[in-house]
């Protein structure tokens, strides 16, 4: 069964003009977000992506933008309180967030 | 979140740990020194790039106790690798280069699953921290690759252009930038160590299921007393804070009634906090709502029923209410917190949930301490 967190809050943008069908979108994401649709990327299913980035970072196009971070509540109010980006965790606490 | 995916390797490690082995690769004569090398380094192998370490595809007692690199490693909780080039059985230049994170578990994962394959493995040096986490952080990133290909001479080793990568790399590693600066072709392997060998016999395809993460009833389970121990501080704290408040009033009452009392105290709040951290994650899929603190206080909520009308046997306004305002906003909270380690959360997911569920369980935690502080106040005045 795949779980889906909230629908429709994603930064996930995706350009088709930009697309040249290359693929690598469909082949890096965890979350099978993308399709091929003939010569073209399509988003199959939007509210699976868990913001990871590596759709855009693998996108030598230019087609994909998504604003990448750690889906964890944890890393992020600790982040907040010291004034820090919310990271992994890693190597700092005990939390679950980290590996 | 991320060791949200390490989730993974920590499943199989726990796993795998009843099977121990304990085996050498190689001949004594060119065995390296025990004292001064892991047990999973066998020897040195000659290529045209120089010497590379070729190292065991058994995992050995020592590497499940993590004894080996504990003693080398530079803190307590990572085990590193030293970064650079490795071999396991007998490759050649047209064996496949595997790349992976120099985090002992992760090293240790993908060697263990190359057994009877002969190929090269590139550590990375992502401080000792798992592929997923390093990607994120981009320790595990273009650059350091490109810097790994051209330091460990790979290119006059293989003659073939081709890396494999672990998928969930993907977020740190730009594979058109990686073909740019090395002529190195990235491609991007299963998600699972575990299925390497189909991957392999699948001429380099991953199918869908090898790409997706997926997060079961198990790999909850197995998360749940890190949660647990993540607020094992703050439970001993209360505790103590009880103990001292019990002996405060507890006027000539002896040790074993104040700790009792004191444990009376305590109990909604253990339970308030095994709700929050263990049970709500484990039937997670099962609770209503996508909000992890939703289900956090649905929870949270029936365990004050429970507690007041079951364990208690009260229908007091007076302490209902500050139960019922404090107990769920408690849960609600700590299951807040399990949001990093699932694996299909997002950052706008969780800053979404956030901006409703943190103001509602601070206002109601507030609420409910405020009245156990005046209550307090009251019946020790009157
Ligand atoms: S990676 Fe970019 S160019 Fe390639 S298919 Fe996906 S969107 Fe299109
Ligand atoms: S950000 Fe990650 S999960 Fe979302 S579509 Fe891109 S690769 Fe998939």
């Amino acid at each position: 069964m795949k779980q889906r967190y909230f629908k429709n809050v994603v930064t996930l943008q995706y350009n088709k003009d930009n697309c040249t069908g290359c693929g690598m979108c469909v082949e890096v994401c965890p979350r099978g977000v993308f399709a091929m649709n003939g010569k073209k990327a399509i988003i199959n299913d939007r509210n699976a992506c868990i913001e990871c980035g590596a759709c855009m970072k693998n996108c030598a196009f230019n087609a994909i933008s998504v604003r990448p971070g750690v889906g964890c509540a944890y890393a992020i109010i600790m982040g907040r309180l010291k004034g820090t980006e919310p990271g992994c965790g890693c190597g700092d606490s005990s939390s679950a967030c980290c590996g | 979140m991320f060791l949200n995916f390490s989730i993974l390797v920590r499943y199989n490690f726990n796993k795998e740990r009843i099977m121990v082995k304990s085996k050498i690769c190689c001949t004594s004569q060119d065995r390296i020194s025990q004292k001064t090398s892991p047990k999973w380094y066998c020897c040195t192998i000659e290529t045209p790039g120089g010497m590379v370490p070729k190292i065991s595809t058994n995992l050995t007692l020592s590497d499940y106790l993590g004894s080996a690199m504990a003693r080398s490693s530079i803190n307590r909780k990572h085990y590193h690798i030293r970064p650079g080039l490795y071999a396991t059985g007998n490759p050649d230049k047209n064996s496949f280069v595997f790349v992976t994170a120099n985090y002992k578990l992760t090293f240790d994962h993908l060697r263990k699953n190359m057994k009877g394959i002969d190929g090269w493995i590139l550590v990375l040096d992502t401080e000792g921290i798992n592929v997923w986490c390093a990607a994120g952080k981009g320790t595990f990133g273009t650059e350091e690759l490109v810097k790994q290909v051209e330091q460990t001479g790979i290119k006059e080793i293989v003659s073939h252009r081709k890396l494999i990568l672990p998928q969930l790399g993907a977020p740190g590693v730009a594979a058109h930038e990686v073909k740019k600066k090395t002529g190195f072709t990235v491609i991007y392997g299963p998600v699972r160590a575990a299925d390497i060998p189909l991957f392999l016999t699948n001429e380099l395809q991953s199918s869908g299921k090898m790409r997706e993460v997926s997060f079961h009833v198990l790999d909850r389970l197995i998360l749940t007393p890190i949660e647990l121990a993540g607020t094992l501080k703050y439970c001993v704290l209360l505790f103590i804070f009880f103990i001292i408040y019990s002996w405060i009033l507890a006027g000539n009452a002896s040790f074993s009634q104040v700790l009792a009392k004191a444990f009376h105290s305590f109990l909604p709040f253990l339970g308030a906090v095994l709700t929050g951290t263990v049970i709500v994650p484990v039937i997670l899929p099962f609770i209503p709502g996508k909000a992890f603190a939703l289900k956090g206080w649905i929870g949270g909520i029936i365990w004050a029923a429970i507690y007041l009308f079951v364990i208690r046997n009260t229908f007091a306004w007076i302490v209902i209410v500050p139960y019922g305002l404090l107990l769920p906003a408690l849960s609600a909270f700590l299951a807040m917190n399990f949001t990093g380690a699932t694996s299909y959360t997002s950052l706008s997911g969780v800053l979404h949930e956030m901006k409703y569920a943190l103001p509602f369980i601070l206002v109601s935690a507030g609420a409910g301490i405020s009245f156990f502080i005046v209550i307090a106040v009251i019946q020790n005045l009157v």
